[in-house]
């Protein structure tokens, strides 16, 4: 996919930089001429939308650091002092509170686009393995940054979420004591959770940097799941075409982020969060994030906590194997009328576990608690596998082209409204 | 496609189990009469377009002053109250107001502390010196009112927090911790008994009843009825707790206008761009 540049430097400074360090071919390479499939759906914005939810939330956090101080009997104090008496300092809270939801929401749209697609399949193996680490680089920035507040639920959470590694054999409570710095969630753990709070999103910056890179030689997949077989007939150049459709997206995106930030910012936070964290005092409910619901709901669902903790980290590590997992010839689920159907138990599945893990763990909440778990894990186990053996698959295009022929009826209709009138449309 | 439908209706019947179970279980965990939900109240800062009603926090501040800060903690500068999108005291109420309180200051050049006449920029004192002292004092330690408003919510349950959060008639409900100040104050109702509350988890409540009708006068004649203070404090400590709404929600109409208009003319050159390729 790559090597498509036509960039052609013609200012004298230009030329002399491209002979030292080809920035600017490369860049005109990666975001100009990047052959893109002509046949994506406003579902791949979701790439772009994330880029931008990260630069977002690094710029707010770089700026609400100015202001925040990292030591327990202040931090609460000062994140009132960032609401109250710096100058859009709500904003800026409030937008990056709320932009880790959105990051959130839109890897989950992101991630669940890449299942009914197909998009893990060769040759994007390690492209949907990046995706995979990045987003539990997501989780634990996000799990960091709402224990910053010191309210009594980033206490809380804390100390349920650290407390889950003394579940390890033999050298589970050193682990904790190690990871608290002393014997319980204390200064020396908010300390070192800001320190990896700032640390972190760098991290991703650079392994999102890998995973645009392994997308630009393998290129993007599509919704028919074909790979490009012309370049010319199935793709067109990402400037303007994809850069345009893209920002549409976002646009539409940040209007659902915005109504957050300024109508209601509270929402999706827990109320407890205003009250200063207290060691003394146990809220009634201990309820994480809710980007974080169907692996604690997993979690809960198994009586042993060993057992339980080793759930939940399997839950996100068997996305990696996803690629292997799933035997089908076919990617996309447009041509896998069966596979089409538990994708959507799948997703139905994933919410019910979220609504589950906000609920009190007591009677039949366990109960379809642990029946969903076991959905959720026969997805990838026992579907996945068996569905590429047995699953009668539709007809797939042979290009992209043809398929874009089929959804508009034939080639000559297409091509003689475009050139009678090719404004009507604009 | 038989095959496709079968499973259809086994995701269906599947979904269903779970929305029944759920829902029977709601149904089953405590009946409303034992514990009931606090009734949504009409607000002026609520909606896309609220804003405080500044008679309103003035008769909820003069509520404070009069009767919770015997006990609570209120841990906001006193300039506050001459802010912007506040109860919209002058500053020279505002100067006024803060001499009268009494600021426990120090050290000074002898090494001593001292006390002083208050000014804007101090905090509300506190009432007691600590909460350790306060819980010796009354039991419990009240807690401080900064950040009540947004610190107290109530189970809404589904689908209801759903609707919660859209811009529909009835929807954008984001006031849940006025409406439980204002029941809880309104949920004395057992006369022999100061602590027993509707509202309050378990009904035991530290606070004794600490409002009655006529306890604070007020002076613009609206009726000193106990249903008008809780209200007026409720709304009051909402303020306090988010002093910056009416600039939030004002900047909010702006950005979604923006983002409105600036969404359609992206449309229209993404549409442009697009209109000769078929996709």
């Amino acid at each position: 996919m790559h090597g498509h540049s036509t960039f052609e430097p013609k200012n004298g400074l230009v030329k002399w930089l491209e002979a030292r360090l080809p920035i600017l071919s490369f860049m005109h390479g990666s975001f100009v001429a990047y052959p893109t499939p002509k046949n994506l759906n406003y579902w791949w914005t979701f790439g772009a939308i994330l880029s931008f939810m990260l630069i977002a939330q690094i710029i707010t956090g770089v700026v609400l650091t100015m202001h925040y101080t990292p030591e327990s009997t202040m931090a609460f104090a000062s994140v009132e002092k960032i609401m109250r008496d710096v100058n859009w300092g709500w904003m800026l809270r409030y937008a990056h509170a709320n932009g880790a939801s959105m990051f959130f929401f839109a890897v989950y749209i992101h991630m669940f686009r890449g299942i009914y697609y197909g998009s893990y399949k060769a040759p994007r193996e390690v492209l949907w393995i990046l995706g995979v680490i990045i987003f539990l680089l997501m989780m634990a920035t996000g799990f960091m940054g709402y224990v910053l507040p010191w309210g009594q639920m980033s206490f809380w959470g804390a100390t349920v979420i650290t407390n889950l590694f003394s579940a390890i054999p033999l050298v589970g409570d050193q682990i904790t004591v190690w990871l608290w710095g002393g014997y319980s969630v204390d200064n020396p753990t908010l300390n070192r959770f800001f320190a990896l709070h700032y640390l972190l999103p760098f991290i991703i910056v650079a392994v999102v940097g890998l995973h645009v890179w392994a997308l630009h030689v393998v290129g993007q997949n599509n919704p028919d799941g074909v790979e490009v077989k012309d370049v010319d007939k199935d793709t067109v150049p990402f400037t303007p075409h994809a850069t345009m459709k893209d920002s549409l997206g976002l646009a539409v995106f940040l209007l659902l982020y915005a109504w957050f930030i300024f109508f209601i910012p509270n929402y999706l936070g827990d109320a407890d969060n205003y009250i200063q964290a207290n060691p003394m005092k146990t809220p009634p409910h201990i309820v994480p994030e809710w980007y974080f619901l169907p692996f604690y709901a997993i979690l809960r669902s198994i009586p042993n906590k060993l057992a339980g903790v080793i759930a939940m980290f399997s839950a996100i590590a068997v996305l990696a194997f996803l690629p292997w997992l799933d035997t089908s010839k076919v990617r996309s689920a447009k041509y896998r009328p069966i596979y089409k159907v538990f994708f959507w138990i799948f997703a139905a599945t994933a919410i019910g576990l979220g609504y589950l893990g906000a609920m009190p763990p007591e009677g039949g909440y366990v109960l379809t608690a642990r029946i969903l778990s076991v959905a959720y894990f026969s997805f990838f186990l026992i579907v996945l596998p068996l569905l590429g053996l047995f699953e009668k698959t539709k007809p797939v295009p042979p290009t992209i082209a043809d398929a874009v022929l089929a959804k508009h009826g034939s080639a000559s209709s297409v091509a003689a409204g475009a050139a009678s009138a090719p404004h009507t449309k604009g | 496609m038989a095959f496709t439908k079968k499973f259809g209706i086994a995701a269906a019947a599947l979904l269903g189990v779970v929305v029944f179970s759920t829902a029977t279980l709601r149904a089953e965990e405590g009946g409303p009469e034992e514990q009931p939900k606090p009734a949504r109240q009409s607000w002026s800062f609520a909606g896309p377009f609220g804003a405080f009603d500044k008679a309103q926090l003035q008769r909820g501040f003069k509520i404070y002053k009069e009767v919770c800060s015997n006990c609570h903690e209120l841990h906001i500068p006193i300039r506050t109250l001459a802010q912007p999108g506040g109860p919209g005291f002058t500053e020279d109420q505002v100067k006024t107001l803060a001499a009268t309180y009494t600021v426990h200051d120090g050290p000074n050049l002898q090494g001593e502390m001292f006390d002083r006449p208050g000014r804007p920029s101090d905090y509300f004192p506190a009432p007691f010196p600590n909460p350790e002292a306060a819980a010796a004092s009354l039991g419990a330690p009240p807690p401080d009112m900064s950040l009540l408003a947004k610190a107290r919510k109530y189970e809404r349950g589904f689908p209801a927090f759903v609707f919660d959060a859209l811009p529909i008639p009835g929807g954008m409900y984001q006031e849940l911790g006025p409406d439980y100040i204002y029941a809880i104050l309104n949920g004395y109702t057992h006369d022999d008994d100061p602590n027993w509350n509707l509202y309050f988890p378990g009904h035991k409540i530290a606070m004794g009843k600490p409002l009655s009708p006529g306890q604070v006068e007020y002076a613009d004649g609206t009726p000193t009825t106990l249903d008008q203070y809780a209200k007026d404090v409720a709304a009051f400590l909402y303020w306090a707790a988010e002093p910056t709404l009416e600039q939030r929600k004002r900047v909010g109409i702006r950005v979604m206008i923006f983002l409105l208009v600036f969404a359609g003319l992206l449309y229209f050159t993404k549409k442009k761009i697009w209109a000769d390729v078929a996709h």
